[in-house]
């Protein structure tokens, strides 16, 4: 838990139409704690995954996309297939680390944000992932050269890492997909 | 029969030997598999994590480029699975939304392991079987992505799933019962948060070894590797291989698991090749 409050005297109404319009239906929780109890990352996290819907509830928007939960976050839908009340707390916190982006917040985890920016950056290129340069990519940035050197090494000796791109022909559709801009937030 | 055939980018990447794999198997099941043309990469969970709507366009490029051939699209990939049910359902549901016009395909996304897993195809394997792989204690781990949310992928049994397990049985091995069937290996922070994965994987080949297990067997490409490659930080413990249900299969087929095969794993499935040849010794006794 961060030090602040919980309160709905914070909320953001821009925030609660955005969830609200992704169909996310945050006031139906009750606090019953199966999300928390099930998320496989819960003891890295810095809001527990049945916080970040109650604050979510409550509009507080600055807090939770400052969180590092946003970031550790895995994707692995356990919270939200297993909410007594249907709510889709992975689509919440997919909407919440593109507004932590759109906003321009500094990311809380930024080896996290920089992976799937590389990985994103290798698609818009390449129209497929391209794992040795989206490996090569985030290395670099990252600085962090020593961790899985001897995994990438044991992965290149197997051959698993091909060396050179598949590009696609219809690598300008791919380009006009990412350039959209996000028309969903401009409505 | 012919399918619509979806790789993926593991499967042309670092989980190669797994395209081969599905291919053999459903080659020698009769079904032939036409990959869409010029496909692009699904965005994964980094597409959908970050951006909403590149995370629906990618997918939705390779349905679009899907809709003439009116073939269900057979997907291997858990994390494609998932983001081209997610794409699929964004669709169906509006249209005009995304700027298409009409979409109404009859084709239907397939996921291998329930595809393999029905009970006509199921037979056929145990038919094709040269060398059922007797007595091999596999700890069937399916991961997140194939099943969850259940409102995209559809899966029928998501908490208690059975497909792997089937196919295994199929072959003449052995699935346990065990606890970590559907934990989350966190394979999309498995590069930025190292620490993070060691300890998901640890708990989970721990508790596929409490069960007895010799091996895990999967579907999902993340998985296997995440897992397999994470083991190698855990010292002083022996690593378990983590087989793709389709390599394995072929293997029953096949009556063999070639050297070559075995280096594609980064811990040692020494393991299989071993049970086929004792299984191959004590079938000749008995005859
Ligand atoms: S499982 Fe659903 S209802 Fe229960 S605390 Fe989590 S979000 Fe709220
Ligand atoms: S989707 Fe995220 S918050 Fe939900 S259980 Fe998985 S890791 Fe935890």
């Amino acid at each position: 838990m961060t030090g602040k409050a919980i309160s709905p005297e914070q909320g953001n109404r821009k925030f609660l139409a955005k969830i609200e319009a992704m169909d996310i239906d945050v006031s139906a929780c009750f606090q019953c704690g199966r999300c928390s109890a099930g998320c496989p990352v819960t003891e890295f996290f810095d809001l527990t995954t049945m916080e970040v819907v109650r604050m979510a509830a409550y509009g507080m928007e600055e807090v939770l996309i400052n969180s590092k939960t946003i970031w550790l976050c895995a994707a692995c839908e356990t919270c939200a297939t297993r909410c007594p009340n249907e709510i889709d707390i992975a689509v919440l916190m997919d909407v919440l680390r593109e507004l932590a982006i759109r906003k321009g917040v500094a990311p809380s985890e930024p080896g996290i944000e920089l992976f799937h920016r590389s990985f994103l950056g290798s698609i818009r290129h390449w129209g497929r992932a391209y794992e040795v340069g989206l490996i090569a990519g985030y290395k670099l940035r990252s600085g962090d050269l020593t961790s899985d050197m001897k995994l990438g090494w044991q992965m290149f000796s197997k051959r698993k890492l091909k060396l050179l791109p598949h590009p696609i022909k219809g690598k300008d559709q791919i380009r006009n997909i990412f350039s959209g801009k996000g028309k969903e937030y401009e409505r | 029969m012919k399918l619509s055939y979806y790789p993926g980018c593991s499967l042309k990447g670092t989980a190669a030997d797994y395209d081969r794999s599905v291919t053999a198997v459903c080659t020698r099941l009769g079904i032939e598999l036409e990959e869409i043309t010029d496909w692009n990469c699904c965005g994964a969970s980094s597409a959908h994590m970050t951006n909403h709507e590149v995370g629906v366009r990618l997918p939705m490029r390779n349905l679009l480029l899907s809709m003439t051939s009116g073939h269900d699209i057979l997907v291997p990939c858990a994390a494609c699975f998932q983001r081209m049910k997610a794409a699929d359902k964004s669709l169906r549901d509006n249209p005009d939304y995304w700027d298409v016009d009409c979409y109404e395909p009859d084709f239907e996304i397939l996921h291998i392991s329930r595809f393999l897993a029905s009970e006509q195809r199921r037979a056929r394997i145990t038919e094709l079987v040269k060398q059922p792989l007797a007595d091999l204690k596999c700890a069937c781990y399916y991961g997140c992505l194939s099943l969850r949310n259940p409102r995209i992928t559809d899966a029928p049994d998501y908490e208690q799933p059975k497909s792997l397990e089937r196919i295994v049985e199929a072959i003449g091995a052995t699935p346990l019962r065990w606890s970590h069937r559907t934990e989350c290996c966190s394979g999309s922070l498995t590069m930025a948060r190292p620490d993070i994965a060691v300890k998901l994987v640890s708990d989970i080949v721990g508790a596929a070894k409490k069960a007895g297990a010799e091996a895990l067997v999967t579907d999902c490409p993340m998985c296997q590797a995440n897992v397999e490659s994470r083991q190698m930080e855990l010292e002083g413990q022996e690593p378990l291989p983590v087989f793709f249900a389709t390599e394995l299969i072929l293997a029953a087929f096949e009556g063999t698991y070639p050297e070559k095969q075995q280096k594609s794993h980064l811990v040692s499935a020494e393991i299989l090749a071993k049970v086929m040849s004792s299984a191959a010794h004590n079938s000749k006794e008995v005859i």
